[in-house]
């Protein structure tokens, strides 16, 4: 993609290029093989699972007809904020020209790419039959654009996907060869990746509020709900992974950055809860037919209460972790940081998932409450694309840090090497 | 805290890592990494061994097959073949499985008489028996809600009701797919999987359903259904009169629907729920022709949709007398 410009050798050097990317991210400490040992022992746990639900059929998910999606869906849609908040780095980076937030940038399209790939995986493992999956592909399937927001969500995930694997490729290309990157091939891909990051949220909580039978999610708010909330998720999983890679390699960036990702954190997240507040009283004001589920979710209805401990769960965390962001602790590298950092991820992780998604089925259509948590199958599945998530991350950081540290470049005796070969 | 200085010189990276390309480190480790790779390639292998039973279950023709709308006559004729001798192999029944048209300048509407029904649930099962829906979940296309005289609130209903019928102070509301002219499911579904034909009968290609669920999201009135597991149906329940888009026996992690028995209904007969019906509740048929019953009704009846806020319109009427 980015090495037609280039000398016409990069044509055989960008393949090189990756190889020995590949090489090189393979390479580390015993600590770095146990992690990864650990997550390819995760990942091969979830194909086991889901190549089991493939075959006995999705019963073996606790899903029914009343709560048709589940935990697939609900991780999806934490994944989709993780992957669009991962590159609001973009914005400070480029629109206000912060030299310093760059190595951040990067760190956060890295991030983005695996959460697309953990996107694309929470989806095909909730098809019924993903062996027909071809019918989805323009051209050989049968594509229901423009109407099916489905379809939308396809073409904006995987067109996030290539962007930021574009910006990413080149970018580390170019300091790899020592060039300095030409504007002209990477600054269009990253200001669209900006439109597009706010695009792929947006058309996310489109499939969902577009659907007028659903009152729960039938709402104005939905979208602005989400960009809200994965604007916290994704800066605040970034700092934990700076943070992570400053303790095993070394590789930091200065104050600066990090202090403004606290700064969209806090603004975002009080923007969040006020639209939480806004939303619960217009329902129970009102006390109209959007009441029913938010009154099954906070308090249980006849009886039922499955999601209750899980939404104050969310709640209580992320007020705490909101409340810590605002401390002077935050803005230092403390533990007080890393704490709220993983409070609000996890308080979103179930807002954005387990608390957005089912409600939106409980009651059903016909006010019938029938109650969902996931089966056993369901969690390993979900593990599953986390590790295989975390293995796509690791690598990736792993090839950044080695080309920003110079460990990894061209020199001067590689031609001689390749001749050899 | 670190281990390396970022800004080592070049020269001193090529002599501290021997990892470069081309020396004797690269290959006892390009050893090493090849077998962990060979050894977590054939772990996965493993993992997803389960797959090849589900392999089983689907040849390379149904795999390659095409959108129903697509197939040629010839096609189709070798699909059903196929479809009637499966169904033959793993349920040891002789099916026939047509192809049924809609019949030109027709337009199907049901309507429900709701002074009338009693809520005795004959027609509930008699689409279990007539769609070959799966005995072990006792699945089926309507639900009945029974519901306290003076709302139309269907959060007051019940659909768990049991004991003798009707209840004073209750009437019931038979609920099933209301066969929209603006159905959310069929805008929703991302591989046109399922459509509205020209009578009104919104259908599914259970052969080109991917099972993504999102019309069973979409639909307001919980007339859709998805089999999370292949139906069980005894040999001699199995109902043989059948057609490729309704009643034929569904493959696994794909949603069906209610199709207004259309294996009947275009063949004149009229709906199995119907026809069950003891109280005489149910009225269908062809709202285009201007002497049919179902007119009259429309037309003279204080008449009743579900959810009309919605913009949905069902062509599914509830009336009174």
């Amino acid at each position: 993609m980015s090495s037609t410009p280039l000398k016409q050798s990069a044509i055989t050097s960008y393949p090189r290029f990756i190889g020995r990317a590949l090489w090189l991210a393979t390479e580390g400490s015993f600590a770095f093989y146990a992690w990864m040992t650990a997550l390819t022992a995760v990942s091969l746990v979830g194909a086991n699972a889901w190549a089991n639900q493939v075959a006995g059929g999705m019963i073996t998910t606790n899903m029914t007809d009343h709560v048709s999606w589940g935990l697939y869906i609900a991780n999806f849609t934490f994944c989709v904020g993780l992957a669009a908040g991962g590159v609001m780095m973009v914005i400070p980076a480029y629109l206000y020209d912060d030299e310093e937030m760059h190595k951040v940038v990067i760190i956060g399209e890295a991030v983005a790419i695996a959460a697309i790939v953990m996107c694309t995986l929470s989806v095909v493992v909730d098809l019924g039959r993903p062996d027909r999956f071809w019918h989805l592909i323009p051209g050989i399937g049968k594509f229901n654009w423009p109407i099916s927001m489905l379809t939308w969500d396809v073409i904006v995930l995987n067109g996030y996907l290539m962007i930021n694997l574009h910006v990413v490729g080149y970018l580390l290309y170019m300091r790899y060869l020592g060039r300095k990157p030409n504007g002209w091939w990477y600054l269009p891909f990253v200001f669209l990746s900006i439109f597009w990051a706010i695009s792929i949220h947006t058309v996310t909580a489109f499939l969902y509020c577009g659907l007028g039978g659903r009152p729960f999610w039938n709402s104005a708010l939905l979208a602005p709900r989400f960009l809200a909330s994965a604007f916290v998720s994704g800066p605040a999983f970034i700092i934990l992974v700076m943070r992570i890679l400053r303790v095993t390699t070394g590789y930091t960036a200065p104050l600066g950055p990090a202090r403004t990702l606290i700064q969209i954190i806090r603004v975002a997240m009080t923007i969040n809860l006020l639209m939480l507040v806004s939303e619960i009283f217009t329902v129970l004001y009102t006390g109209s037919a959007h009441a029913a589920p938010l009154n099954y979710l906070f308090f249980g209805d006849h009886g039922k209460t499955g999601l209750v401990p899980w939404i104050w769960t969310a709640i209580g965390m992320n007020l705490i972790g909101t409340a810590l962001f605002f401390t002077p602790a935050a803005l230092e590298r403390s533990q007080i940081r890393v704490l709220a950092c993983l409070l609000v991820i996890v308080g979103i992780w179930i807002e954005k998932g387990m608390g957005l998604i089912i409600p939106g089925f409980i009651p059903s259509t016909l006010h019938e409450i029938v109650e969902y948590s996931p089966s056993l199958l369901e969690w390993k599945v979900v593990a599953g694309i986390w590790g295989l998530g975390l293995i796509i991350l690791t690598l990736s950081l792993k090839l950044i840090v080695n080309v920003f540290t110079s460990r990894m470049h061209v020199e001067e005796n590689q031609i001689s090497e390749s001749l050899n070969h | 805290m670190t281990n390396i200085e970022p800004n080592q010189s070049a020269d001193s990276q090529a002599s501290t890592h021997g990892d470069s390309p081309g020396t004797d480190p690269f290959t006892r480790r390009a050893a090493i990494k090849g077998a962990f790779a060979t050894l977590g390639a054939a772990a996965f292998v493993a993992a997803v061994s389960p797959l090849r039973q589900a392999a089983k279950n689907t040849s390379a023709v149904e795999f390659m097959q095409q959108h129903y709308t697509e197939l040629s006559p010839e096609q189709k004729a070798t699909v059903i073949a196929r479809l009637e001798a499966e169904t033959k192999e793993k349920y040891g029944a002789d099916v026939t499985i047509a192809d049924d048209r809609p019949i030109p300048g027709t337009k199907f509407v049901y309507a429900i008489n709701l002074s009338v029904c009693n809520g005795n649930g004959k027609c509930v099962e008699a689409c279990h028996r007539e769609n070959n829906h799966d005995r072990s979940t006792n699945q089926s296309y309507i639900r009945v809600i029974e519901m306290p005289k003076g709302t139309m609130d269907m959060e007051k209903g019940s659909t768990t009701y049991a004991g003798v019928v009707p209840r004073e102070d209750k009437f019931y509301l038979p609920v099933q797919c209301q066969q929209c002219d603006e159905p959310p499911c069929v805008d929703v579904c991302p591989v046109k999987a399922t459509w509205k034909e020209e009578d009104g009968i919104v259908v599914v290609d259970y052969n080109w359903c991917i099972g993504c669920r999102y019309c069973e999201a979409a639909c307001p009135y919980h007339a859709r259904r998805f089999n999370w597991k292949q139906a069980e149906v005894p040999a001699d329940e199995i109902n043989p009169d059948q057609s490729y888009l309704s009643n034929r026996v569904r493959p696994v992690g794909v949603v069906e629907k209610c199709t207004y028995c259309l294996h009947r209904t275009r063949r004149g007969r009229l709906p199995a729920c119907l026809e069950a019906c003891p109280t005489g509740a149910r009225v269908f048929g062809n709202i285009l022709d201007k002497n049919s019953n179902i007119r009259w009704i429309l037309e003279n009846k204080r008449v009743y949709i579900l959810k009309e806020e919605l913009g949905t319109k069902p062509a599914f009427f509830y009336y009174f007398d």
